[in-house]
C-alpha cells in the first residue's frame, strides 16, 4: 500500500466532518417506544390466550409467539412493517415479530428466482443463523446441567 | 394494568439495547438478532431470565433474548423429565409453535404478496 499523502489524510478528514451522523437519541427513543409498544401487544394477546383458559406458562405463551409471528408476516407482506422499520429501527427488529420480518421480506424479494431456490431457500438468510445460534447454545446448555445435575 | 406498563418498559428498554448495539458497534441487525437469542438462553441457563419473564411477562418474551430463553427452558424441562435426549427435543418442542408458524405464514404470505417498489 502506497502511504497516504497529507492530502488523502485531509480528505479523509474532511469526509469524517461531513457525513451525516445518525441521531443517535432519537434511533434510541424510537426503538424503546416502538419495541415497549410491540411488546404490550404481546401481552394484550397473552392476557386474552389465559382468558380463554390456555395455561399461562406454555400454551398462552406460544399462541402468543405464533400470533405475533402470523402479524409480523402479514404486516411485511403488506409492505407496512418495513415502513414502521425504517423509523424504529431495533424497536421493530428484536421483538419476534421482526423475526417474521426477516423470513417473508427475503422471501417476497427472491421470489423470481424460484420457489426452491429463491423462497424456501431465502426465508433463512437471517431466521437460519437466529434458529443455529439460539438451538445449538441450548443444546449445549442442556448439556451442561445433564453434566452437573447427573 | 401494571402488567402491561413493566410489558412496555422492559421490551422497550431491550430493544433500546439492540439500537444502541446497531448504531455505537459495527453489528448489523442479523447480528443483533443472533447476539440476543445466544445472550437470552445464557441468561436463562444461569436462571437470570425467568425472574425477568414473571416480572415483564410479554416484555421479556416477545424480544429475541425470550426465545434463547424459552429454547433452553424447554431443554432443561426435557432433561429433567426424560433424561439426556431432552438435550435434542426440549428445546424445538417448546418452540414449535413459533417455528413453525414463522416457516408456514411466512411461506404462505411471500406466495400472496409482492415486494413493494421502494
Amino acid at each position: 500500500m502506497a502511504k497516504i499523502t497529507q492530502e488523502q489524510k485531509d480528505y479523509q478528514q474532511l469526509v469524517k466532518n461531513v457525513k451525516p451522523k445518525p441521531p443517535y437519541l432519537k434511533n434510541i427513543v424510537m426503538a424503546f417506544l416502538v419495541g415497549g409498544l410491540i411488546c404490550l401487544i404481546g401481552q394484550l394477546i397473552l392476557n386474552f390466550y389465559i382468558s380463554l383458559g390456555l395455561d399461562s406458562t406454555k400454551e398462552a405463551p406460544s399462541a402468543t409467539s405464533a400470533t405475533l409471528v402470523f402479524l409480523g408476516a402479514f404486516l411485511t407482506g403488506l409492505g407496512v412493517y418495513d415502513k414502521i422499520g425504517k423509523r424504529a429501527g431495533a424497536g421493530s427488529i428484536v421483538p419476534i415479530t421482526g423475526f417474521a420480518n426477516s423470513i417473508v421480506a427475503p422471501a417476497m424479494e427472491f421470489k423470481s428466482e424460484g420457489y426452491v431456490f429463491g423462497v424456501a431457500a431465502k426465508m433463512f438468510v437471517v431466521a437460519g443463523p437466529v434458529l443455529v445460534y439460539g438451538i445449538a447454545s441450548s443444546a449445549l446448555i442442556g448439556l451442561i446441567y445433564y453434566v452437573v445435575k447427573f | 394494568m401494571i402488567d402491561y406498563i413493566m410489558a412496555f418498559l422492559v421490551g422497550g428498554l431491550i430493544c433500546a439495547v439492540g439500537q444502541i448495539l446497531m448504531d455505537f458497534t459495527p453489528l448489523s441487525p442479523a447480528h443483533v438478532l443472533v447476539v440476543f437469542v445466544t445472550l437470552g438462553a445464557i441468561l436463562s441457563g444461569l436462571g437470570l431470565y425467568q425472574p425477568l419473564i414473571d416480572l415483564a411477562g410479554a416484555g421479556a418474551s416477545v424480544p429475541l433474548p425470550g426465545f434463547g430463553h424459552t429454547l433452553v427452558k424447554g431443554v432443561i424441562d426435557e432433561v429433567n423429565k426424560s433424561g439426556a435426549l431432552g438435550i435434542l427435543t426440549g428445546g424445538l418442542k417448546a418452540t414449535a409453535a413459533g417455528i413453525t408458524a414463522a416457516i408456514v405464514f411466512g411461506y404462505i404470505m411471500a406466495l400472496i404478496f409482492n415486494p413493494k417498489p421502494k
